[in-house]
Parts: C-alpha cells; structure tokens; sequence
C-alpha cells in the first residue's frame, strides 16, 4: 500500500509516494539523501537517527514516513546557515564533543530540545535530555560541556 | 519490515470503524513498541489504524476529584502537565520516568496500557490509583484491566479513548528501572486515599497487580517500616536474566517503603 505524502523538511516543502512501512529515516536518507541523519542500532536504543518533528525530538527509525505527511521535520542539515555553524553545532566544535562523530547529528538535536527547556541546563538535565542518546567515544564530559555552552549561547 | 495497510483515522469513531473488530488490525498510537515489533516482525497486521493524530483523544483535563488524560495523550505532555503536578505529582514523576526524551515525546498513555508490558510504568498507575479506563463501547476497572502478560480486558477492534484518574489525598511512585533499558524491573505507586491505601505494582509479575499483604500492613500503620516489614511471596513473580523472583519480591516492600517515606 502506497501513500502520497508531504511535508517541509528542513524549511523546504517536499512530497513524495511511500509505502506505509517507509521509516521516516528511510524517506530522509534515501529519497531526501539526507544523510546526516545517522542510524547506528535501528531499534531505538542509540539515538543517532534523532531529528524533530513539530518542534519535539523523535528516534525517526521508529516513527513511520506516512505519520509524518503534513509535519514540519527538521535535521541536522537544517541548523547551519550556510556555513555558520547553528550555536549548538559551534559549541560542539569549540568544546571537542565527539571523537568519531557517528552519535553527534543526534547528540545535537537532542540537545537543542535540552536547551529549548532550559537555558542553563545542569548535569541532571543535560543527563536526563541525552538519556536516549548513546556516545561510545566520549565519556560523554565534552558533551556536558557543549551543551550547557551551547544552551547559553541559545539563550542569549 | 513486511507492509501493512495504513490508515489515518480522524475521530475515534473512525478508527473502530476501519479496524472493523478484526484481530488483524491494530492501532497506531506513538507507536514506541507497535513499530519496533512490526520491524522485528513479530506482529504482522494487515492494517494499521493511526489514531495518534485524533485532537479528542488528545489533552488532560481535571475536574472535581479526577484527572482525565486521552489516550493519545504522550508522557512528556503528562509530565510537563502543570495540571497533573498539582493533582497527581506521582503521575507526572512516573510519565517524567518512562523511557527517554525521545520515547516520551512520542509514547503514549492509551498505547502503554493497551500493549500491557509487564514492565511498563503506567500500569502501576492505573492500579495503584485505581484508574477508570474508558473505551469506545464502556469503562473498564483498573483493577480489572490488566489479566495476563501483555494480554488486557480489551477486545479486538475496542479503542481506549481516555484514561481517568481519582485524586488520591497522597501518593508517589518509586522504580528499580533496568540501567539499560529503562524499563521498571520493579515499580511500585503507593497512594492513600480516602477510602484507604493502595499500592499498584509493576515490573515485578507477569502484569501490573496490588501488594494486598502491603496495602493491609500501611492500612493499619502508615509507615516505611510496616511496607518494609511486609515479606512478599515470589510465588509467580518473574525470574529472569535481570533479576531473581526472590529479589524482585524483596523489592516491592523496599520501593513501597520509599514511596511512604517520600509521602512524609
């Protein structure tokens, strides 16, 4: 069974014709070749495939394409303006928040929902917020430092 | 994944109608464990039914002494709810517990109780505070709701359209979660009400049930050590990798005596 969809992804309107099992991760990668979205378990553990969906994170290999039709999505694609890093993205860079960097499109988006709560999030918060976002580089100390760097840079 | 039909219901009454009654169709809510099973391919409907978009089986609403959440109601919406921290601070600590930011975000309260995971947290709610759980056709009692691993009172092609909750005088919900899962390896809401206590368990049986042994012993004496004084039977708890039925046992009195010592 097959569906016409649409919906604006990352600021731009896009429509397509899905099958009622597509993944959003699939429609995003395969059909949009966003391909910053990352998937690392696919069973909604790892968080790496984290992008929002009217405003909220989600884990889009666990949410349907067709669920989305009319939703506004946004990637990891859509945060940089041109090539100024979005200021979540910038603190991830200044504050070396990864290592190999598989977690971080995830990591990111996460985080600005962390941040989007509270701009001056503690380590509860940030632990709390990044609980479905799995990072086995880290140690995960340079993310709590971008993200409260990152939060305040957004509220500012 | 094997495709399935799809449908977007818009009312309630829509969704019982496409699903027809039949045991092959199922319902879409947020779909946290109906899509990872469909891609595991352990459930195999031929058609899907979303009712996550449905704005009546949204929202929270209190009135008088009860709290009453829609279905499609998801638990960051429940933990966030500056209603529901006044009514009933325990709901929204336990919906603030389930899973992660994420999962919250798209998880709903109609869809964790009708899937009846035994290690869910909701189910503790609904029988530890002795919730009503309305369906498109009748109401059914919390404590009558739950009947077997991830099996409910519901029938093929009934809808849960709200759940309603009795303002308790007091309550709280403690949780042993697995570290890596999340899930309540045991959880236990313990509320005083005016018609006496009563203590929901989750995580520990094969479904959500009341610590009678514990409710009598805080009936009498409202206190940690009468919860923690209280030896539960592991007589049909779950054993597995995660923990003993002789530990799990034990945790029940344990979490029980925290949730009294955090009432005060």
């Amino acid at each position: 069974m097959s569906h016409a969809i649409s919906m604006t992804v990352n600021g731009r309107s896009v429509s397509a014709t899905v099958e009622s099992r597509t993944l959003l991760t699939e429609f995003l990668r395969d059909n949009l070749r966003l391909t910053g979205t990352h998937v690392g378990c696919d069973t909604s553990q790892c968080g790496a495939c984290t992008v929002h969906v009217n405003g909220k994170s989600v884990k889009s290999c666990t949410m349907l394409a067709v669920q989305c039709d009319g939703a506004e999505v946004l990637t990891i694609e859509g945060l940089a303006n041109g090539e100024d890093l979005h200021p979540m993205q910038k603190a991830f860079n200044d504050h070396h928040g990864l290592q190999c960097g598989f977690c971080t499109p995830g990591m990111v988006m996460s985080a600005l929902e962390v941040a989007d709560n509270n701009s001056d999030p503690s380590d509860e918060d940030i632990a709390k917020g990044l609980a479905g976002n799995y990072c086995r580089c880290t140690g995960y100390e340079n993310i709590y430092r971008a993200v409260k760097a990152g939060a305040k840079a957004m509220g500012s | 994944m094997y495709n399935f039909d799809y449908e977007k219901a818009a009312s309630a009454d829509d969704a019982v109608k496409a699903a027809g009654g039949s045991d092959d169709v199922m319902f879409l809510a947020g779909g946290m464990t109906l899509i990872p099973t469909l891609k595991l391919r352990l459930t195999q409907p031929e058609k899907v039914v979303d009712v996550g978009g449905i704005g009546d089986m949204k929202g929270i609403s209190v009135s008088g002494d009860t709290v009453t959440i829609g279905a499609a109601t998801t638990h960051a919406d429940v933990a966030g709810s500056d209603d529901v921290k006044k009514a009933i601070p325990a709901l929204a600590k336990l919906a603030s517990l389930i899973g992660d930011q994420q999962v919250r975000n798209r998880g709903t309260i109609g869809g964790s109780i009708a899937n009846a995971d035994p290690a869910a947290d909701y189910p503790a709610a609904v029988v530890g505070l002795g919730a009503t759980v309305k369906t498109n056709k009748r109401e059914i009692a919390g404590d009558d709701f739950f009947t077997a691993m991830f099996e409910t009172a519901l029938e093929p092609g009934e809808l849960i359209t709200s759940v309603s909750f009795p303002v308790p005088e007091k309550a709280d919900y403690q949780k042993l979660a697995n570290p890596a899962s999340g899930y309540a390896m045991v959880g236990v809401m313990v509320a005083k009400t005016k018609d006496g206590v009563r203590v929901g368990v989750t995580g520990a049986g094969p479904s959500a049930f009341r610590a009678s042994a514990i409710e009598d012993a805080l009936g009498s004496d409202f206190s940690s050590d009468a919860a923690k004084g209280v030896t539960m039977s592991s007589d049909d708890l779950n054993n597995d990798l995660h923990a003993t039925a002789e530990y799990r046992a034990s945790c029940i009195s344990t979490l029980a005596a925290r949730a009294v010592k955090a009432i005060g």
